[in-house]
């Protein structure tokens, strides 16, 4: 049946809180990750791979982790290029210290290491709150960059001052690099993505998700119903440092293969993981993708449309982009403050009843 | 005296100077959140606009000659004409006074009531837009700024101090003339609040919007108001950084320095932006030269500011001088 509810009866507690209630939505969440996983290797090509599949599926998990801190706990985050930063050093320096080591090894003891600092920067939350909390996480934005650009044990005294991505592999296929397959790229994102999407969808309804919602719903008020500020907050930074740890490592891994810390996880990078939420929907795992999806494909679209098809000179689209992303967020906030994932709800509700809304 | 201490000196004095620049982006920042409560991230891009906007039509440029070119096909750039300076800032701040205008118009009068970190979102979003806008309209390479203030080093404060101590300090006579239009911005700003109709309004609206609503002040009037003010601080700064260092976009990124002004001296408070400037200007100088350029390798000055902000908040979260924080269940 074409999204009802009728006939699905639910018999027991898991069967009523699973993720997608309606068969439809199940039979269609799985399809999906039936093509992404076993279609979409076979016929990907080198161009939708470096300017549309792996950005989003990496950018993705990105927004997935300051959704976490922001969406969920309330803590709003301008720190995200620099904790992307420490990412890409992680790796960098655990890809080039252990040789042998594999690149899920490395990708993830990346992430590890980014919630630790993530957590040691989410320490003044406990005092700051609101405004203050965000620039205060500037700090942290400014002041990894400059770091990653000063101390030269950080990009190993290279000369230009620059990280490059050697090759290495997992089992036996080469997932960075230049000699790197469009296919092995995309499926080693992926993996990440699926994982932890399903990591943050569980944590974001079971205990620690709800102490996240209680504090970013009212502090004061979730402190005393016995929500522990300290472990609350400090877990939302870690968690949400460690998916950011992540994307910042394959960014630099897989995706660029060379970076220059200053251009590449500078403040430009953290509002724009900011406004993928804020598109997508503060709170909304399907939101975090829908956000990341829709910027990732704005410039490529706005260029294919603007350079190629009228012929306008690169500067000008560049320009119209802001001008649409800025408007695009502001029409958001006006019209519907909860983003692209709310849409998206409204639209199942009307599904469920449609034709008869009555 | 020792050259060491004579350095240190020349350089808080320049720091001093740096930070009359970071206040008087603040300043803007601090008259939009007292009035209407948002916190606007856009005033950097306003002063960028502003500046642009002030060399366009000084220079006579055609808005969005660049877009008509590649719509058309045509070839134009310029109108032929140069307008004068005093002009230029008058037609100037008539623009930015429309664009508050549409700002409040068509932004915030639907955001009304929203909680503030939306609001903010939106200012975020509000500098996206206006950044492009402002690359299209004027082009985005590196403008020259002249309205006739003095530049260069100022010989008399060098001559002076050369006979008194046998060094001569740098300052640069655009400081100088910056801070002397800062202090008379701020006088004229509390001239204005205290001795007219509308600046009283405008407190009143600060203080509390529903009781200045409920004696018939027109909310409307007062934040268009407060965001021409703003902008018109916005085009003073602009005037400013761009006279020193070209119009560019990285004019608008003193914004981001404007924020931890703010914190340390509290979101509410106009002597708070002002002493926030300047502890911010030479305490990142100061820190630069004493401890930055030698042992860390310099350009400490990209964090500082964020850094002592942060630590300072962790000891008193409201600010130097802001309004006790009181929370309520």
């Amino acid at each position: 049946m074409l999204y009802r509810e009728a006939g699905d009866f639910k018999t027991s507690y898991t069967a009523d809180n699973q993720t997608f209630p309606i068969q439809f939505d199940r039979v269609g969440y799985w399809a999906l990750l039936a093509v992404a996983v076993l279609v979409v290797p076979f016929i990907i090509t080198d161009y939708w791979a470096s300017s549309f599949l792996v950005p989003f599926l990496i950018y993705a998990i990105a927004a997935l982790g300051l959704n976490i801190l922001t969406g969920y706990c309330g803590q709003v985050s301008l720190g995200t290029g620099g904790f992307m930063a420490v990412g890409a050093y992680a790796s960098y320096k655990l890809m080039t210290a252990f040789p042998w080591m594999d690149m899920f090894t490395v990708t993830i003891l990346s992430g590890f290491i980014t919630a630790a600092v993530g957590a040691a920067f989410g320490l003044p939350s406990l005092r700051i709150k609101g405004f203050y909390l965000a620039v205060a996480t500037l700090a942290a934005q400014f002041f990894l960059v400059w770091m990653f650009n000063k101390v030269g044990w950080f990009y190993n005294y290279s000369a230009s001052g620059q990280i490059n991505a050697p090759e290495r592999s997992v089992f036996g296929i080469i997932v960075t690099g230049p000699n790197t397959q469009a296919w092995a790229q995309y499926l080693f994102c992926l993996i990440f993505v699926i994982a932890l999407a399903w990591i943050a969808r569980n944590l974001t309804r079971g205990t620690v998700g709800r102490q996240w919602m209680a504090i970013r719903d009212m502090d004061i008020a979730a402190e005393i119903i016995g929500v522990n500020p300290l472990r609350a907050k400090l877990t939302a930074f870690a968690v949400s440092s460690f998916f950011v740890g992540i994307s910042g490592a394959l960014f630099f891994t897989v995706y660029l293969g060379a970076v220059e810390v200053g251009e590449v996880y500078g403040i430009t990078k953290s509002f724009l993981v900011l406004f993928m939420i804020i598109i997508g929907g503060l709170g909304s795992i399907f939101g975090s993708f829908a956000g990341a999806a829709f910027l990732v494909l704005l410039p490529v679209v706005l260029k294919l449309v603007g350079v190629d098809l009228l012929g306008w000179p690169t500067d000008i689209v560049a320009h119209l982009n802001l001008v649409i992303v800025g408007a695009l967020i502001i029409f958001f906030l006006v019209v519907e403050p909860h983003g692209l994932a709310q849409l998206w709800r409204l639209t199942k509700e009307k599904l469920r009843l449609w034709p008869f809304p009555h | 005296m020792p050259d060491q201490l004579l350095f240190a000196i020349e350089v808080s004095l320049n720091g001093l100077m740096a930070g009359v620049m970071y206040a008087l982006v603040a300043l803007g920042f601090v008259l939009i959140f007292k009035a209407s409560g948002i916190f606007n991230y856009a005033q950097g891009v306003m002063a960028l606009f502003a500046a642009m906007t002030l060399v366009g039509i000084q220079n006579g440029q055609v808005p969005f000659a660049h877009l008509i070119n590649a719509t058309f096909g045509t070839k134009i750039h310029h109108f032929g004409w140069e307008v004068p300076a005093l002009a230029a800032i008058l037609l100037t701040v008539v623009i930015m006074a429309a664009f508050a205008w549409a700002v409040n118009r068509y932004i915030f009068r639907h955001l009304v009531n929203q909680e503030p970190i939306i609001l903010f979102m939106a200012t975020i979003g509000l500098a996206y837009f206006l950044e492009g806008v402002a690359d299209l309209m004027w082009g985005s390479e590196i403008k020259k700024l002249d309205v006739g203030l003095p530049q260069g080093i100022n010989d008399w404060i060098d001559t002076t101090t050369f006979d008194a101590f046998g060094y001569g300090f740098f300052i640069d006579n655009l400081d100088i003339v910056a801070t002397i239009i800062a202090a008379l911005l701020v006088l004229g700003l509390v001239a204005f609040s205290q001795y007219t109709k509308e600046g009283r309004a405008l407190r009143a609206v600060a203080d509390d919007h529903q009781a200045a609503l409920s004696v018939g002040i027109s909310l409307n009037f007062i934040w268009v108001l407060v965001w021409s003010i703003a902008g018109f601080v916005a085009l003073v700064a602009g005037i400013m950084w761009g006279t020193k260092s070209g119009v560019q976009f990285s004019l608008s990124l003193i914004a981001l320095k404007a924020l931890p002004v703010l914190m340390l001296g509290g979101f509410t408070s106009i002597p708070g932006a002002i002493v926030g400037g300047l502890i911010i200007g030479v305490g990142e100088k100061l820190f630069e030269f004493a401890i930055g350029a030698p042992y860390l390798g310099g350009a400490t000055e990209n964090w500082f500011a964020y850094v002592l902000a942060l630590i300072f908040l962790v000891f008193r979260p409201q600010g130097l001088f802001g309004e006790k924080i009181i929370e309520r269940v």
